[in-house]
């Protein structure tokens, strides 16, 4: 499915974090917001920034950079709110998806694309599609799903929550 | 297309076997209620006939057998029994599992229904063996026919006495057969002196709704009707929609005591035309009244019939409904920008223009809501089943009595209700009730009672189970606790905090203590079913006497009136249905607690959660912060906060997915500029007090 999706669209939305450049199948797109207001919600990880009104309905939010275990985002004039679809368990949710900056949406042919590299990244290889080459430099094409995946949210809750002095605790 | 009708047939079928249920339930009590019997045969009827019809033709051959039992229960043939009760509610059930479509497992029993249905038709047992067909669909029956409306004139011979005859007991047996109005006809009376008092002078016009057709009505008249004059007409044949029954003229011709002619002379002259009728002495004022009977009674008889057939209702898929009141909420938030905008332009015409669309947001909102409202009773008459067939079950003899069927609750809310009032239900019986032998011994009434009953209390609905069983048992639920070192053995406390022991996880799988005690399997699921609905749940108990478990809902989850609060920057709502006042926490306060989380409140000391604290937010808190003060299950926790804004109109939002678990967050809400206003759930921030009180 992943093989077919990715030779059929060819389309993705680059955007960086850091110096790096990072790619977004578009289908899995649905906007791009300016940064806006977020409401932090209490004793949920910091990754997890927290909610944003969406013309009227809330959407989570999560800074990129932390996820990939960078240094938490500054906001500039340039950070943006990618909102995307992502499959969770089979339902489709949205989100917010932090960044420095978005790029461009360019075209990819599958030539272009080399499987993930299994050492040399700082980024857990899981989450990586494959490697798309752009003139000299390279981008990452990132599987958002897996990044998103309920384990991941699921865990980051459980992390979230055992800093607290829970009544369970006593 | 035959799909649909076939779903259609489904949805209603499985509302006649609800009803079904219900009057079986209620035959029970009362065997002899003809009315009852009728509806347990129309509804039997209406599912053959229609099933047939439909295709489903197993059912309809196996609602037949039922039916004609019932036929001849309505002959008065054979009785109503706990037997035939218990087959037809198997019955029932069968035909449910049929509509499902379920049946392979369940097959082997219907032989053994439609056997013991055979075997109650007396003198025919066995008889009818050979599969017999399912009557066709459109077969006319003339009691489940529609009921039509029949004028009745009856004048007696003047002899009729000296025949024996009492034309009062004709009467009363007509009004056997259905809705009836009666009136006399006195203008044959002649002066006192003139009377023979073994003459008849009296004749009376009859109006009569009924199903069981003309035959049955002339059936009544049979041994009188040669001497007497008898004239009996449909006037409303039952399937004429609304519209208003003929004007009182009208009537009046169509029974040849007025011509045309006169009546449009007299319609000429714009009076009343009943009085002007009787002045002009065209019609006798009897006459004029029993016409007017008829009018009102006509008129009762297809107002009934439309609410029967429920022609004022439709229809709509639940989901359509939740994305209106969706939408609703959307419009009433978008309404509070649009007053906050209006309030900051200062602009009368556009402060106008806002109030009028904030009082058709406030209606439109509150229409939107009502439409998901539901009677509670939806779910009692399954209860009844229940509670039945468990006491037949456990050897327990219990009458459940429900009251305040009517109340409305929000679909969801209801929907979400049902598993926990099982719950509580099974537990009254299994663990409150005694048995009978029992009962008895303690000077009880063999019959254990449990009632259910749901009231409206302002915002909130309040749902009741009590018994009359062996009650809670105090020391017990102590010495628990005070093994489980949740209390320790010197400290008083209330019966209230005490039985909420019981609903602590943890508390309740302690066997022993649940065959002493009586209760407390599962509690703590009941209580937390309850709380994710916003509700709260008490219990009250006296040992020996019974127990009383109180349940508080809201009538809505969609929006709440909630209190705005604010920490630093960011904005939340308490729920305002657990919040009782707001009072003032100064540093010195806090000195004076040395390092205790409590404040005093006039004569009360109460715990506080320090939200801003518990949340980990960063910045120091003003000078003077504020308590909201919650009181949930009789016990008072403050919540401390930086400042108290105001109640709000507060239209939930999902937090979604990804905060589904978040502790003390039930969901948010967007502000009138847009802000998002995280939702807190006061029973989870006070929980997590308690915990550390108790450390």
């Amino acid at each position: 499915m992943s093989a077919s999706s990715l030779a059929e669209t060819g389309q993705y939305l680059t955007f960086k974090l850091d110096e790096e450049v990072f790619a977004l199948d578009i289908s899995k797109v649905r906007e791009v917001l300016d940064f806006t207001k977020i409401t932090k919600v209490p004793q949920t990880p910091d990754f997890m920034l927290g909610v944003i009104n969406l013309r009227g309905s809330v959407m989570p939010v999560v800074d990129m950079r932390l996820k990939f275990g960078l240094s938490k985002t500054e906001t500039t004039v340039n950070t943006c709110i990618i909102i995307v679809e992502i499959d969770l368990d089979g339902e489709v949710a949205m989100l917010g998806a932090l960044v420095d900056s978005v790029q461009e949406v360019m075209e990819l042919d599958p030539d272009q694309i080399e499987p993930p590299p299994r050492i040399g990244t700082r980024l857990n290889t899981k989450f990586i599609k494959g490697m798309g080459k752009q003139g000299e430099g390279f981008l990452i094409i990132i599987d958002i799903d897996k990044v998103f995946s309920a384990d991941e949210l699921i865990m980051a809750q459980e992390m979230g929550g055992e800093q607290l002095p829970l009544a369970e605790t006593g | 297309m035959k799909d649909k009708n076939r779903e259609a047939y489904k949805e209603e079928a499985y509302e006649l076997l609800a009803e079904l249920e219900e009057s079986l339930l209620a035959l029970e009590a009362s065997p002899e209620d003809e009315e009852l019997i009728g509806r347990v045969f129309r509804a039997m009827h209406t599912i053959k006939g229609s099933g047939a019809m439909f295709g489903f033709e197993d059912i309809a051959s196996f609602t037949h057998e039922v039916e004609t039992v019932f036929d001849l229960v309505r002959d008065g043939q054979v009785r109503v029994t706990k037997d035939l009760v218990d087959l037809s509610l198997a019955a029932r059930d069968e035909i449910r599992a049929m509509l499902e479509g379920d049946e392979p497992e369940d097959v082997h029993q219907r032989p053994g229904i439609i056997a013991g249905f055979r075997g109650l038709i007396p003198g025919a047992a066995g008889e009818a063996g050979s599969g017999p067909a399912p009557a066709p669909p459109g077969e006319e029956d003339s009691w489940a026919g529609a009921p039509a409306t029949y004028r009745i004139r009856f004048r007696p011979a003047a002899d009729i006495f000296l025949s024996g005859a009492n034309p009062c007991h004709l009467l009363n047996e007509l009004r056997q057969l259905g809705d009836f109005n009666v009136v006399a006809q006195t203008e044959a009376i002649p002066f006192l002196a003139d009377i023979n008092p073994e003459r008849c002078y009296t004749s009376w016009d009859l109006f009569l709704t009924t199903s069981r057709g003309f035959d049955a009505i002339a059936d009544v008249f049979i041994f009188v009707a040669d001497d007497s004059e008898l004239d009996i007409q449909m006037i409303d044949d039952g399937t004429a929609d609304r519209g208003d029954y003929k004007k009182l003229g009208e009537i009046l011709v169509a029974r040849g005591d007025l011509d045309e002619d006169s009546l449009t002379r007299l319609l000429a002259q714009r009076q009343l035309i009943g009085e002007a009728l009787i002045s002009t002495g065209l019609v006798s004022g009897d006459k004029v009244e029993s016409a007017l009977v008829e009018q009102r009674h006509v008129r009762a008889a297809q107002k009934k019939r439309q609410e029967n057939e429920g022609a004022a209702s439709i229809r709509v898929p639940s989901a359509k409904l939740d994305k209106l009141v969706d939408l609703v909420g959307e419009l009433v938030t978008v309404q509070a920008r649009l007053s906050q905008t209006a309030i900051n332009f200062q602009d009368s015409q556009l402060t106008a223009i806002a109030e009028e669309v904030e009082r058709l947001t406030g209606d439109l909102r509150d229409n939107a809501l009502n439409m998901r409202m539901l009677p509670i009773g939806t779910i009692f008459s399954k209860f009844q089943r229940l509670v039945r067939d468990l006491s037949g079950e456990l050897g327990r003899q219990v009458g459940l009595i429900t009251a305040g069927a009517e109340t409305e609750l929000d679909k969801t809310v209801l929907e979400r209700l049902n598993d926990p009032l099982v719950h509580l239900l099974r537990n009254s019986l299994d663990h409150g009730i005694e048995s009978p032998e029992v009962r008895v011994q303690l000077g009880k009434p063999a019959r254990g009672k449990i009632s259910l009953t749901a009231s409206h209390a302002g915002a909130q609905v309040i749902i009741r189970v009590q018994d009359d069983g062996r009650g809670l048992d105090q020391e017990a639920i102590r010495a628990k606790a005070v093994q489980l070192g949740w209390l320790a053995p010197e400290v008083e406390i209330s019966d209230k905090e005490l039985f909420s022991f019981i609903m602590s996880p943890g508390f309740s799988t302690a066997r022993e203590v649940t065959s002493v005690s009586g209760r407390g399997v599962g509690m703590d699921v009941v209580k937390k079913a309850i709380e994710a609905l916003q509700g709260s749940i008490e219990i009250d108990s006296q040992k020996g006497v019974g127990t009383s478990i109180t349940i508080k809902l809201p009538l809505t989850l969609a929006i709440i009136e909630g209190l705005l609060v604010t920490i630093e920057e960011d904005y939340f709502v308490v729920p305002l249905s657990v919040v009782t006042e707001c009072v003032e926490l100064t540093r010195e306060d806090v000195a004076r607690a040395h390092g205790h989380k409590m404040a005093r409140v006039r004569d009360e000391i109460v715990p506080y959660v320090h939200l801003r604290e518990r949340f980990a937010m960063e910045g120091l808190p003003p000078a003077i912060e504020q308590i909201v003060i919650t009181e949930m299950n009789g016990s008072k926790v403050g919540l401390v906060v930086d400042q108290v804004i105001g109640e709000q109109q507060t239209v939930i939002k999902s937090l979604g997915r990804v905060y589904r678990h978040v502790a003390g967050i039930s969901g948010a809400t967007l502000l009138g500029d847009g802000t998002v206003a995280l939702i807190l759930d006061a029973a989870q921030l006070v929980q997590g007090q308690a915990g550390e009180l108790l450390n």
